[in-house]
């Protein structure tokens, strides 16, 4: 009734082939076309100033190819410092987002679905409010003036104003203010999805409540939160408004090392260099993390019995 | 049958049509032709091709080659909103932003029809699938049924020559689908325009089209009406997917055909030379002594014995060792003389209900 | 309120009594998280030369600062500016590529969607140094255009993902029946696909505009002078002096935020989430 030429072989003869492939090359064409000016937008505005970027970074003060903008970093002291202020800030943060954002999403994930989604409005609605309004409200909240103390003086719970901002503290309070929604999150959505079921057989085996949630929640959990972890460490390593204006010059970031850079001395080289490093520990920790993710799931996401 | 709305339907040519996904033939040089204003089905398993072959019909899937005219057109490389075809869909895919005269207007719209013709045409697409006054609802507020007619309503109002069907039924339950498989016949013959069908229910296939194609692994299997795919399948495929049957080798020798010595009388097979010997549960009799005489015979055991509901099958092993069924209607008479498992049985076939398979793609 | 203490919480029969902990810190997790987004908006309205809680007097003093101001209200007019301009470009341009890859079969989709989204995981302060860098030499730092176009690269992501993550729960059988109705690609997509992933695309256009109001950092280098936008002003008053007149400023970004946001509720009513 009908012939087959041998499987594997695409006929390239036959009535209209020629014709219908123009036809598909043409639409695929016209399709991709749509996201050209998407391309051309991130490619002239992002892709080029930081190849040219990293293009100036490989040249020192005088204008000559060198790398001594990049050996700069790890001579002189003081960008260690920087990179190891970075790296606290963030790790701590994100300490911080788990300890505090993960018995609000588990208990959040509890809630009948009415309940949760009012509990999520507030963890969406810091996400509508400008970050500066809200640096800003816990500088006056934080200052020795602020709230806190004004509070805490009255009730007589200290005599002396507490330094809560300008520093450390009010640096890492206000980041995991910012960077809890975005642990919350993934983290509420993984364990979302976690089948009650699998609690129930856990407890009718004679698991208690504590070992129930050890051996099966918290390792089905687990996608949300390392999802949640990397966004806020990545997250936290670039940033700048917040530990300016809370760290009260004595938290140093790398971002805000660059913007120095460039206000005071204008000095593109150096900045750049700063930069491509920040950049290249960022998609570092992206790496990492996607490989991370993806043992975790081959090894079932469960820790083992 | 000719009605005063009857549309001049368009005949459909399909030649060498061939798909590839990789090294996967989904089409494989597939030649078909569709008569003027006949209803047609396709009919096969899934992953047969039979969707696809609707899709490149509609112009949503293009083929790697081949040639499709509607009537004297080629339209193998004709975009899909100049094909002029109606269409229907598993899912309805009613337009959910848009009230129920909304969405059968619609076509009309995009042809510029003025505004009282346009509201009359819905009105009078509205009357034919029996949902007058239904003009200023909103689809969440339909039923399956409802749903199902007013995508037809949409896909016939602007009167096109070639109707397309994808499994519009498979979403409605057992007696909906029924009642609608016999509305949409009762359509076809007021309207006239050719229709090609989409299902993987030969019951449906057999209920409502002129002709079947049966389609496998994207070839065509056999092209016939609905009696004659039944009575006479051309191949093994064909006999297995459609109701049930045995096949059975029988062997040829000076143009006598006989099956484990004993001869049988071919004279209703339309193939005299088929290697295969098809048995359906339904035309096998239970043979009493003395009736042998009419009847191609085989002598078996009964195994087993298992009563369905509005009919019962045994099963019946035969001297050399095939297993055969054969169903009964369960009438009083019928059912007082069930044999018992292990009772010695004549099964008998009658000569006009002998049917022999070309041996054939399985 | 003793037996519902006693009653049991989840699965386990863990009772309410012994998870009280959990419910503690989940109310103080939400304080935390909703307080410091409201309390600038009653401590605007205090009269009194430092900003306290509740405000001992009330008045408008701050406000009157600020509507005062040139400088301010300039900087505020700039912000709207380029935060709506820039929803006018992103949100066509992201919708044609989400569209354009949604439909595409070609496998390069995959890897020019991940392009587009780039400008999410690069460091802002590269981008912005980057950008300063090259607006120096097209004479494009400060102007209404350089702001536009850097607000959008960073605006872009979030509405292409919105977009595309709409498109995917949208049933493109109706695009395929529009089209065989007569409709072309283009009238199909324009009266059948837009209308249903409407909310998509208006909570995209939602973020692009609050993604360009409240940007800090691009902003702090390539705009200036006449053109500062609001967010610049305000982030160096903050790193100078504590200025109380910050606080109304930030009631009013709250409150145009809060504006485009149900505007962005009216115009994207769909029936599903």
């Amino acid at each position: 009734m009908s012939t087959h030429s041998l499987p594997g072989t695409r006929p390239t003869t036959g009535a209209n082939a020629a014709g219908l492939r123009q036809d598909d090359v043409r639409e695929r064409m016209l399709m991709f076309g749509l996201s050209v000016p998407a391309i051309l937008l991130v490619v002239v505005i992002i892709g080029i100033p930081v190849g040219w970027l990293f293009w100036l970074s490989l040249f020192n003060d005088e204008g000559v190819l060198s790398t001594s903008n990049y050996t700069r970093m790890i001579e002189h002291k003081s960008y260690y410092r920087i990179f190891r202020t970075t790296f606290n800030v963030s790790f701590l943060t994100t300490i911080i987002c788990v300890a505090i954002g993960y018995p609000f999403a588990y208990f959040l994930a509890q809630l009948p679905q009415k309940w949760a989604n009012i509990g999520l409005i507030a963890v969406l609605l810091p996400f509508w409010t400008s970050l500066l309004v809200r640096t800003y409200a816990w500088l006056v909240i934080l200052q020795r003036k602020g709230l806190i103390n004004q509070w805490g003086i009255e009730l007589g719970l200290w005599d002396t104003p507490l330094r809560l901002v300008h520093n450390l503290n009010g640096t890492l309070i206000g980041m995991a203010h910012i960077m809890l929604p975005f642990l919350l999150l993934p983290l509420y959505g993984s364990m979302r999805t976690i089948d009650q079921d699998y609690i129930k057989a856990a407890s009718n085996l004679g698991a208690s409540p504590f070992r129930a949630f050890w051996s099966i929640y918290f390792p089905l959990s687990l996608p949300g939160l390392f999802a949640g972890i990397v966004v806020v460490f990545v997250l936290c390593l670039g940033f700048f408004v917040t530990p300016a204006v809370l760290g009260g010059g004595r938290v140093i970031m790398v971002s805000m090392k660059i913007e120095t850079i460039i206000d005071l001395f204008y000095n593109f080289g150096t900045a750049s260099a700063l930069g491509v490093v920040l950049l290249a520990l960022t998609l570092l920790v992206l790496f990492i993390s996607h490989k991370l993710l993806r043992l975790d799931r081959i090894l079932g996401g469960g820790t083992g019995t | 049958m000719a009605d005063a709305n009857q549309i001049n339907a368009l005949p459909i040519t399909i030649r060498g049509l061939t798909k590839t996904y990789g090294p996967v033939f989904a089409l494989d040089h597939v030649d078909l032709d569709v008569r003027s204003g006949e209803f047609l089905t396709l009919l096969g398993p899934s992953g047969s091709g039979k969707t696809t072959l609707l899709m490149v019909l509609a112009g949503f899937t293009r083929p790697d080659h081949g040639s499709a005219l509607f009537g004297d057109d080629e339209v193998i490389r004709m975009q899909p909103h100049k094909r002029e075809v109606g269409m229907v869909f598993q899912n309805y895919a009613l337009f959910p932003h848009m009230t129920v005269a909304g969405n059968i207007g619609f076509p009309l719209k995009l042809r510029n029809v003025n505004k009282a013709t346009l509201h009359q045409r819905v009105e009078s697409a509205l009357e034919t699938v029996q949902l007058e006054g239904f003009g200023d609802r909103q689809i969440d507020q339909l039923s399956g049924g409802q749903m199902q007619r007013v995508a037809l309503a949409r896909a016939i109002v602007f009167e096109p020559r070639i109707l397309l069907m994808d499994e519009p039924l498979s979403a409605l339950d057992k007696k909906l689908r029924e009642h609608m498989q016999i509305e949409l016949r009762h359509l076809h013959e007021k309207l006239g325009m050719t229709t090609v069908y989409v299902t993987h229910d030969q019951r449906e296939a057999l209920t409502m089209s002129d002709r079947i194609a049966v389609i496998n692994d994207g070839k065509l299997m056999q092209l016939d009406s609905p009696r004659r795919i039944y009575d006479q399948p051309a191949n093994p495929f064909v006999a297995n997917f459609i109701g049930e049957s045995t096949l059975l080798p029988v062997e040829h020798s000076d143009g006598h055909v006989s099956y484990a010595g004993t001869p049988v009388n071919v004279s209703g097979s339309e193939s005299k030379d088929g290697r295969l010997l098809m048995l359906r549960p339904e035309r096998l009799v239970l043979l009493k002594p003395g009736e042998e005489a009419d009847y191609n015979t085989f002598q078996g055991v009964v195994k087993d014995v298992v009563y369905q509901g509005e009919s019962f099958l045994l099963y019946v092993t035969l001297m050399d060792g095939a297993d055969v069924a054969i169903r009964s209607v369960s009438q009083r008479g019928l059912l007082a003389a069930v044999p018992e498992v292990g009772a010695q049985v004549t099964l008998g076939l009658h000569p006009d209900e002998t049917v022999l398979i070309p041996e054939g793609e399985s | 309120m003793m037996t519902w203490l006693d009653s049991p919480a989840s699965e386990t029969q863990i009772t309410h009594r012994r998870r009280i902990w959990l419910y503690i810190v989940a109310t103080l997790v939400i304080v935390f998280l909703v307080v410091p987004t409201f309390i600038v908006i009653p401590m605007s309205f205090s009269a009194s030369q430092y900003l306290e809680f509740p405000p001992k007097t009330w008045g408008l003093r701050w406000y009157g600062n600020y509507f005062g101001s040139t400088e301010w209200m300039t900087a505020t007019w700039v912000s709207v500016k380029v935060a709506v301009l820039t929803v006018i470009f992103t949100t066509p341009i992201a919708t044609m590529a989400a569209y354009g890859l949604f439909v595409s079969k070609i496998r390069l989709s995959r890897f020019i969607f991940i392009l587009l989204i780039t400008p999410m995981m690069v460091p802002v302060i590269l981008i912005a140094i980057g950008v300063f860098f090259a607006y120096t030499k097209v004479k494009l730092n400060n102007t209404i255009l350089g702001l536009v176009l850097a607000h959008s690269v960073l605006a872009l992501p979030m509405v292409l993902i919105v977009v595309s993550a709409g498109l995917r729960s949208y049933d493109m059988n109706q695009e395929r029946v529009a089209r065989s109705l007569g409709a072309s690609r283009l009238k199909a997509f324009f009266m059948i696909t837009l209308p249903q992933i409407r909310f998509s695309v208006i909570t995209g256009a939602l973020l692009a505009f609050i993604v360009s109001f409240d940007e800090v950092i691009v902003a702090l280098f390539i705009s200036g002078g006449k053109m500062s936008t609001i967010t610049r002003s305000m982030f160096l008053a903050l790193r100078d002096q504590i200025d109380p007149t910050i606080a109304s400023i930030s009631t009013v970004m709250v409150l145009i935020t809060s504006v485009a946001l149900i505007l962005a509720q009216m115009f994207g009513k769909s029936k599903s989430k």
